[in-house]
């Protein structure tokens, strides 16, 4: 028996010469559960492809895996498309994927429900960021196709409600590749200079392909993000995009949109009718009010007869006065009578009356009352105030209290 | 177009607070002849404004500066 002897890049080569010649593993689709599902820096996706029994090594490079529109996550049912080969370095074989589609649903529909599901935990539909819509928009942004049917609905139905206001078109792709970028790019634009106090924007009805764009993440953010309030309205009724969820009003239809962006002049002419009413009722009442409180002033007896007024008047001044004149006669009475009690007091007091009891008041030649016999001398001149007159005296001899007699020497 | 003009929702506002400040009825004489009298004049623009609407429609284009241009749109069927 003959042995063979090989490196073991040659075994390896060989191997991958053999894989790679079978036009079945050139290109093929596999069934399987993603497991230990890995994005790596570099942005090649790296999992594990298994069923029951087996499992079997996947690379996805960036280059595909940036086209899925879905989110791959380990224990989904998947068809893995690719071919089979050997990666030399390791001696292993794998499944070089070029694409995911997700087992029992389409891949846009598992995008979609994941999209929502994330923008949704983060608050992009929240019902108190939604803005409120002006009422009367001067001028409405609509961002859509210059071509389609949307585009003649909306301004349609803008003209017969309230053709006040300005339509200003942003015509952008709507399907395709570059539609979502252009709708993004028309919100912002849109917000940048202001065109108008309002953005429409959507397309009519197609597939769920068709619409897609109005499913792109990027475009749900514009929306999120737009200052201007903005009415999506994306196919027909049942049709609802991630678009839809994000803004702040949701139309079934572009027709419905218009409908919601703008009033009914008919409405607003008959409340203009319903102001015209109210107005010239309230001034009329008002007119009226005024008149009866004219009426009930100048029913009043002040103003039929004046001289009422001052007769009314002149009484009371009479009475006022006859209450002053009692007042003055009042204090005088009282001032009199304690006037003669004081002065019966300061009487009673008076050294007059003392006099006029006998005592009598010696003064000494300067005037000065003498109270002591020692402020005066033997041979002194007094007097002798009396209660009718005075007497000149001359001392001749003091009599101290204790018999002591000094006289004249 | 006229400007420093009251919008139209201004307008509907301020017409809508003089009509319930004279239905309260606690406004002086002079001063309810002077709030009717602008009530009638909004009024009368309103209508105005109404009667003149023709719906304008541009298509934005953006200009060399970045700046919106406007050109006339024609869609076809409308």
């Amino acid at each position: 028996m003959e042995q063979t002897t090989l490196t073991v890049s040659e075994l390896n080569a060989r191997i991958k010469g053999l894989l790679d010649s079978d036009p079945v593993l050139e290109q093929l689709a596999v069934v399987g559960e993603l497991s230990n599902y890995k994005i790596y820096p570099s942005g090649h996706h790296y999992f594990t492809l298994k069923d029951a029994e087996s499992s079997l090594r996947c690379v996805m490079f960036r280059s595909s895996a940036s086209k899925l529109r879905f989110r791959p996550e380990s224990g989904m049912g998947v068809t893995a498309v690719g071919r089979v080969s050997v990666f030399p370095r390791d001696g292993a074989y794998q499944l070089y994927c070029t694409n995911l589609i997700p087992t029992g649903m389409g891949d846009l529909y598992v995008a979609y429900e994941q999209l929502k599901a994330r923008l949704a935990q983060e608050g992009l539909f929240a019902p108190e960021h939604k803005k409120p819509l002006p009422q009367f928009p001067a001028r409405i942004a609509v961002i859509t196709s210059s071509a389609g049917a949307a585009v003649r609905d909306i301004i349609r139905v803008l003209g017969k409600r309230w053709p006040e206001s300005k339509v200003v078109l942003l015509p952008v792709r709507v399907q395709g590749a570059e539609a979502p970028a252009e709708i993004v790019g028309a919100i912002r634009y849109a917000n940048r200079y202001q065109v108008a106090d309002l953005i429409i924007t959507g397309r009519g009805g197609g597939s769920i392909e068709d619409l897609w764009a109005f499913n792109d993440e990027r475009v749900a953010r514009a929306i999120y993000e737009s200052r201007l309030p903005v009415i999506s309205a994306v196919g027909h009724e049942p049709d609802v995009t991630i678009s839809d969820f994000v803004a702040d009003v949701r139309a079934a239809t572009p027709s419905n949109a218009a409908e919601l962006a703008v009033p009914d002049q008919t409405d607003v002419r008959d409340a203009l009718a319903g102001y015209e009413i109210r107005l010239s009722q309230a001034m009329r009442k008002h007119l009226t009010d005024r008149r009866a409180r004219l009426d009930e002033l100048s029913g009043r007896k002040v103003l039929t007869s004046p001289t009422a007024y001052l007769d009314g008047k002149r009484v009371e001044l009479d009475y006022l006065r006859s209450r002053l004149i009692g007042a003055g006669d009042g204090y005088l009475a009282a001032h009199k009578q304690m006037f003669a009690r004081t002065t019966a007091a300061l009487d009673a007091m008076s050294p007059l009356k003392v006099l006029a009891r006998g005592y009598s008041v010696a003064t000494a030649a300067d005037g000065a009352i003498i109270k002591s016999t020692g402020s005066v001398s033997v041979g002194d001149a007094l007097r002798l105030r009396l209660a009718d007159g005075a007497l000149r005296c001359r001392v001749e001899e003091k009599e101290e209290p204790h018999g002591r007699k000094e006289a004249v020497l | 177009m006229e400007e420093k003009k009251l919008s139209f929702e201004d307008a509907m506002q301020r017409l809508d607070g003089i009509v319930r400040r004279l239905e309260k009825g606690d406004v002086a004489l002079e001063e309810s002849l002077v709030l009717f009298e602008e009530g009638s004049r909004l009024l009368a623009q309103c209508s105005k404004q109404l009667d003149a609407a023709e719906q304008k429609v541009v298509m934005l284009k953006k200009g060399s500066d970045g700046a919106p241009v406007e050109l006339p749109f024609e869609s076809e069927g409308v």
